[in-house]
């Protein structure tokens, strides 16, 4: 019976999940976002985000530890130099998942995952004013909360800059 | 090797088939853009979503 047992196999052998995951793992870290199909992203979220915990401790043991997981000194590397700064005052929650459009030719329900401490957008903010746009993208920033008064709240406030 | 009697008339079968409905995707509107995206997917023209901009798009025009 496979009663409680909810990993996601991923149509994979064992073997060939986890180098999967492995090199999925890696990707993340030096790319900090990648595009993927939803299933494969929270497969990838249960495996990396334990890595990320590991890395705010940073002697050898755990880098040991990590590059038992990850196989790739580059990200290791990047990981424990440039990551763990960032993700240090998160307690947990360092990835988030956004469903994009499904892929042509197969249909598959497609997402990208990314590291939620890198997740700016200057450039295209700055596109956005010069075409008009009003609306702040900071708007509902990293919460859950009430995004929608938010988003008015730093609308109006662009509003105002704009008139001065 | 057992064999199926008769066939099978329309209403029977239609009636088996009473069950098999698909139901249609739910749509709602861009807060950015107004063009009509999935729920709890990021738009595929303005790369809003929940307000935020998550997703480089070059602009038209």
């Amino acid at each position: 019976m496979r009663h409680g047992k909810k990993n996601n196999h991923l149509g994979r052998t064992a073997s060939h999940r986890k180098a999967m995951l492995s090199n999925m793992a890696s990707s993340l870290i030096l790319h900090k976002r990648i595009t993927t199909t939803v299933a494969k992203a929270k497969e990838l979220r249960k495996y990396v985000e334990p890595l990320l915990t590991k890395a705010k401790t940073d002697d050898t043991n755990s880098r040991r530890v990590v590059f038992s997981y990850l196989q790739n000194k580059d990200s290791v590397k990047v990981l424990f130099d440039e990551v763990s700064i960032k993700i240090a005052s998160r307690p947990g929650g360092y990835t988030r998942i956004l469903k994009v459009a499904n892929r042509a030719g197969d249909n598959a329900e497609m997402c990208f995952i990314e590291l939620v401490d890198y997740n700016t957008f200057t450039t295209t903010s700055e596109t956005k004013k010069v075409a008009g746009k009003k609306r702040s993208r900071r708007g509902s920033g990293k919460g859950k909360g009430t995004p929608q008064a938010v988003v008015t709240d730093t609308a109006t406030a662009t509003e105002e800059k704009a008139a001065e | 090797m057992a064999h199926p009697k008769r066939k099978i008339s329309k209403t029977r079968r239609d009636k088996r088939r009473t069950h098999d409905v698909c139901t249609p995707a739910t749509f709602m509107e861009c807060s950015n853009c107004g063009t009509t995206v999935l729920y709890h997917h990021v738009c595929t023209n303005c790369g809003y979503y929940r307000g935020r901009q998550v997703l480089a798009v070059e602009i038209a025009s």
